[in-house]
This record gives structure tokens, C-alpha cells and sequence, in this order.
């Protein structure tokens, strides 16, 4: 069985179908991990008992014949992030290096329940904090695309395993593009659900009320069926919402005939590469092909988008990340003798370059006399940023726009300015402030054969039009 | 304008001591985000209310079965198990097997 063909839905109906077993799935998945993930860096730890574990129990089922569960045998990702039970949990932090999590994240619980099996921990930014996996208080992931160049970030472990066929799908977490930027920069589909849509219950928190939790995978379709698994009220997370969870396979390769795209034009202005632009716009051409009504829309807050979000995810991130301290978990500084010395030291040691300096910012933007001028004037900005999208969404179904500026840049390239760095999320972070859907699919290459990604945005709670359209060009691309 | 004295005082405020070479990198990076971050005042938001979750807005909007904001949100007040008291301690640090341990707070 070449296992690097295998789907969410191939996976378990060869289990089911007895052509192999979860055990085996397993056993290949960890051989291959071990002769190839050095090289790229996506795993930071395995669960190999746990994942046994798992496997011997869907393996009975399909002996005795029972039904199996709908991710049965599916083995899966997790980013970092996402507490695991009895599993060392890092955030890709040094402050958590020794942080073994007491319970399990809900989606964790959610996917193992639906028999899926998690292989191991993907490697990330610290505290989700970054563009390109540089951040990792580790080791960096090199791209599977070209090993010279990042993944991009946070959620760069777990876009690279779907790239390198390293797991089958994975989760990650979204606070400003950290699904979707990495999915774009690896050539693999990302989806970031509405607000509320997934419980954040057990993911470590960066910013709180910008925090999302989505699926990666190889399709469109395999997304959608770790979607339906993860989504869903869940009272230990207050913001899940309590939405009714609709079948995301329905909408799934129905005629995109009549649907209205729009496509804003504040995101195909300076700063976009020529061939991102020209690939983005022969999806879109598809789309037209296809029967689209193509319509040029205005968001024209947009440019607002990036210094909104860096007020409002540093103060939420610098409150967040107060309760590293050294005294009830992770790693603390031997030598403070006194309670604030042993703090000080402890985060000093603990956090990389990155943290500290949005832990500075946030801290900044929340100090008295500053509160009003940064802070209430970003969360002003972003009502505005969101209302942009209100208005657009009476017009149209759907909005089309590059995932990213540029395809994935080299290791290093951006580690000195982090202004730049930030820029890389200038398409992504607008649906994160204004909490709707968003996904990023594979759109073509670049002439040097980087992947380049297609993002669709959709309305609040309407991930099924948004898993249409995404599917519709991936089906045009591939055909 | 960041000044070296505002990178102490939020450093004190946010529990970092910092070396004096992150500190001059930091005093910097600031600056240079800030002076980004200022361009929010090009817009006249008198009129606007500030957003901080999204969830207030699909409130709203009846997106979600609360009829006041947040209605969804609220639960039975029940008592239900929580972490056990040898689980919670195990990450710690430093404990006596009761309690957390940290340096001497009060100096006699």
C-alpha cells in the first residue's frame, strides 16, 4: 500500500475493507516518519504507545465486524498546541519543554472518539507567535516543497506531515492566518472555521477572542470530514457557539452555477507577486469558466487590518501568557531568591525573541495612558474591519483572494524585521478579527514549482459554501 | 516616541528582566511597530463602538439561539469534578506534596 495516496476517506475504508489495519496504517506511517521527518522537522514528539493503543482498538472492531467509526483508523496530526493527555505538551515553548497535559483538548477527545489516531505533536511557533516556524523554541520545519524555505506559520508542522505524507490530516490553530499561510506556503488545503464554530477548550490560549482550531488535509473533502467531527457546542468553551452542525460532505461538489464571487480588490494591489497574482486570478477564471458571476468588490478598511490586529493579539497575548510563571507548571529558574527575581528570570529564560516582544507590545498598548489611544482605538478599527465584510456579504456568496503575497521564503529571509514578517499575513488576518470562514486550497505554482494557495472567505457560519467553491477549483485545477 | 525608560517600566510590568542587548533591540522594534500601528489614527472612529469579541456580534445578528448576548454561553451552576489535587501539582516546579512552593515572599 503506497500509504503517501492514502485520504481521510481511503484510509479508513482500507481498514474497513480489511486491505490492511489500523496497526499496520501505524506501523508504516512511523517508519516513514522515521526515515524522513529529520529532514524537515515537523514532529516535535510521538505518541507511539497511545497510538497503539487506538489502532488495537479499532482493529477489534473491524475483526468483529462492528461499525466503525466515521475517522476510524485515520492517522492524524496535532500541533502543539492542543493539549493531549499524559503527552508532553510544549506550545513549542522552552517555558513548557517538561509540561506533561493533564487532559485532553476537546478536539483531541472529538477525533479519537470518531477513531481516528494521533501519531504524534507538530512542531510550531512559540505560542503560536510567528509566520514561518522560526519561532519554535526547537528547531525550525523546512518546507517538503523546497527544503530551503519555510512552511510559514504558526501551524507549520502540521501543514508540512500533509506535505510529506507524514500523517493523513492534522489540526492546527488560526489567530491571524497560522492555518492558512502554511497551508498556502506547503501546496495543502487549510481550513479556519467561523468563531465559535470549534471548541477552543485545551488549546493553549494566544489570543483569546482571535484563537480558531481547523483541520489541514490533502482535499477539500478531507477537511470537511475533520470538520465534522471537530465542530459543535461544547460547554467548557463559553464563545462555542451553539449553531447546529450541518453535513459538510452535502455541499461538496454541487454546481457552483449562479454563485456570486467577489473579489477585492484591496488584495491584488502593491506588494502581491506577479505570478501569486496570475495564478489566483486563472482560479478565479475557473470559477467564471464554471458559471461564476464574478463581482469586483470593495473591503476598503483592509489596510487597517495588520497594525489592528498587533494591538489587539499582543494585549490579549501579553494577559494570555501572564500565567507563565514558574510556579505551578513548566520550567523555572533555579537561581531567584526572591518571588519576582524567580519570575523574571524564569521568563527571561523561558521565551524566545518573539514572545517577548508582543508580551512588550501588548504590555505597552494596555499601560495606563496608552489604553485608550492603542487598544479601544484597534477594537473601533476592527468593528469597521468587520462591518467591510457585512456589506460585501449582501453582494456575494463567496470572496476569492490570495492566501499569501508571496510563495514561501527562504529560511532566514525575514528573521531581522519582524514589520516584514508580520506582513506576511496581510490577506489572512482580517477573516480572524472579523471571525468567518476561511480556507486556503492549492492554486498552481510558481515557475520555480513553489505551491501558491487560493483563500475563500465565506460568511459566518457558512463553511458549506465555502468547502463548495474551494472544491469547485480544485476540481477545475486538477482537471 | 518608545524611550529606554518606557522599555523598563512595561518590562517591570510584564515580569521580564531582559538583557541589555534586548532591550536596545526591543526599544527598536517598538518604535518601528508603533510608528506602523499609528496609521489606525488616519480614521475617525468617534461613533464607532470598540469590538472585542465576535461573538457579541452574531448576537446580533441572531446568528446564534441567545436572544441577549451571550445568553448561549451560561450553564447549570453544578458542581462537577475538577482536576484531582495530585494531578494538578504534577507539573509543578516545586511542591511539599500540598502545596506549590516558590521563594520567601515576606522577609522578616
Amino acid at each position: 500500500m503506497n500509504i503517501d495516496l492514502l485520504t481521510v476517506d481511503s484510509a479508513r475504508t482500507a481498514v474497513l475493507e480489511k486491505q490492511t489495519t489500523a496497526t499496520a496504517l501505524v506501523d508504516a506511517f512511523y517508519n516513514k516518519i522515521d526515515a524522513e521527518d529529520g529532514a524537515i522537522g515537523a514532529y516535535l514528539t510521538l505518541c507511539k504507545e497511545r497510538a497503539y493503543q487506538l489502532a488495537a482498538r479499532v482493529d477489534a472492531l473491524a475483526d468483529k465486524g462492528d461499525a466503525l467509526p466515521p475517522l476510524a483508523g485515520v492517522p492524524i496530526a496535532v500541533k502543539d498546541v492542543f493539549a493531549t493527555k499524559d503527552v508532553r505538551t510544549t506550545a513549542g515553548s522552552k517555558i513548557l519543554a517538561n509540561f506533561i497535559a493533564p487532559y485532553d483538548a476537546t478536539v483531541v477527545t472529538r477525533l479519537e472518539d470518531a477513531g481516528a489516531i494521533i501519531l504524534g505533536k507538530t512542531n510550531c511557533d512559540e505560542f503560536a507567535m510567528g509566520s514561518s516556524n522560526e519561532n519554535s523554541g526547537f528547531h525550525p520545519v523546512h518546507n517538503p516543497r523546497d527544503r530551503s524555505r519555510v512552511p510559514g506559520g504558526s501551524s507549520g508542522g502540521s501543514a508540512a506531515v500533509i506535505a510529506a505524507g507524514t500523517a493523513v490530516a492534522s489540526i492546527g490553530s488560526d489567530t491571524g492566518g497560522s492555518i492558512r499561510q502554511p497551508a498556502a506556503f506547503c501546496g495543502v488545503v487549510g481550513l479556519k472555521p467561523t468563531y465559535g464554530r470549534v471548541s477552543r477548550y485545551g488549546l493553549i490560549a494566544f489570543a483569546s477572542s482571535l484563537d480558531h482550531v481547523g483541520p489541514f488535509g490533502k482535499s477539500v473533502k478531507d477537511t470537511a470530514l475533520m470538520l465534522q467531527q471537530m465542530a459543535g457546542r461544547e460547554p467548557l468553551d463559553s464563545t462555542s457557539a451553539d449553531v447546529p452542525v450541518p453535513n459538510y460532505l452535502d455541499q461538496i461538489g454541487q454546481p457552483v452555477r449562479g454563485l456570486r464571487i467577489g473579489v477585492p480588490e484591496e488584495y491584488f494591489g502593491e506588494g502581491l507577486d506577479p505570478e501569486v497574482r496570475s495564478a489566483v486570478e486563472a482560479g478565479i477564471q475557473e470559477l467564471a469558466k464554471a458559471g461564476c458571476e464574478i463581482v469586483p468588490i470593495s473591503l476598503p478598511y483592509s489596510k487597517y487590518a495588520i497594525p489592528t490586529y498587533y494591538v489587539v493579539a499582543t494585549a490579549e497575548a501579553s494577559s494570555n501568557l501572564a500565567r507563565y510563571d514558574g510556579v505551578r507548571y513548566g520550567v523555572r529558574a533555579r537561581e531567584g531568591k526572591t518571588l519576582a527575581e524567580m519570575y523574571r528570570r524564569t521568563r527571561d529564560a523561558g521565551f524566545g525573541a518573539e514572545v517577548k516582544r508582543r508580551i512588550m507590545l501588548g504590555t505597552y498598548v494596555l499601560s495606563a495612558g496608552y489604553y485608550d489611544a492603542y487598544y479601544l482605538k484597534a477594537q473601533r478599527v476592527r468593528r469597521l474591519l468587520a462591518s467591510d465584510f457585512d456589506r460585501a456579504f449582501t453582494k456575494v456568496d463567496a470572496i476569492v483572494t490570495p492566501t499569501t503575497p508571496t510563495p514561501a521564503f527562504k529560511l532566514g529571509e525575514k528573521m531581522d524585521d519582524p514589520l516584514a514578517m508580520y506582513l506576511a499575513d496581510i490577506f489572512t488576518v482580517t477573516a480572524n478579527l472579523a471571525g468567518i470562514p476561511g480556507m486556503s486550497i492549492p492554486c498552481g505554482k510558481s515557475r520555480e514549482g513553489l505551491p501558491i494557495g487560493m483563500q475563500i472567505l465565506g460568511k459566518h457560519f457558512d463553511e458549506p459554501m465555502v468547502l463548495r467553491v474551494g472544491h469547485a477549483v480544485e476540481h477545475a485545477m486538477a482537471g | 516616541m518608545v524611550t529606554d525608560k518606557d522599555v523598563s517600566y512595561v518590562a517591570d510590568l510584564a515580569h521580564l528582566e531582559l538583557t541589555e542587548h534586548e532591550r536596545a533591540r526591543l526599544l527598536k522594534d517598538l518604535n518601528s511597530v508603533l510608528g506602523y500601528i499609528d496609521r489606525l489614527n488616519e480614521l475617525d472612529t468617534t461613533n464607532v463602538e470598540p469590538m472585542a469579541q465576535v461573538a457579541s456580534r452574531l448576537d446580533e445578528g441572531g446568528a446564534t439561539s441567545g436572544t441577549e448576548g451571550f445568553a448561549y454561553a451560561m450553564r447549570a451552576d453544578e458542581p462537577r469534578p475538577s482536576l484531582p489535587h495530585d494531578e494538578a501539582l504534577r507539573n509543578a516546579p516545586a511542591s511539599d506534596g500540598v502545596f506549590f512552593k516558590v521563594p520567601k515572599v515576606i522577609e522578616r
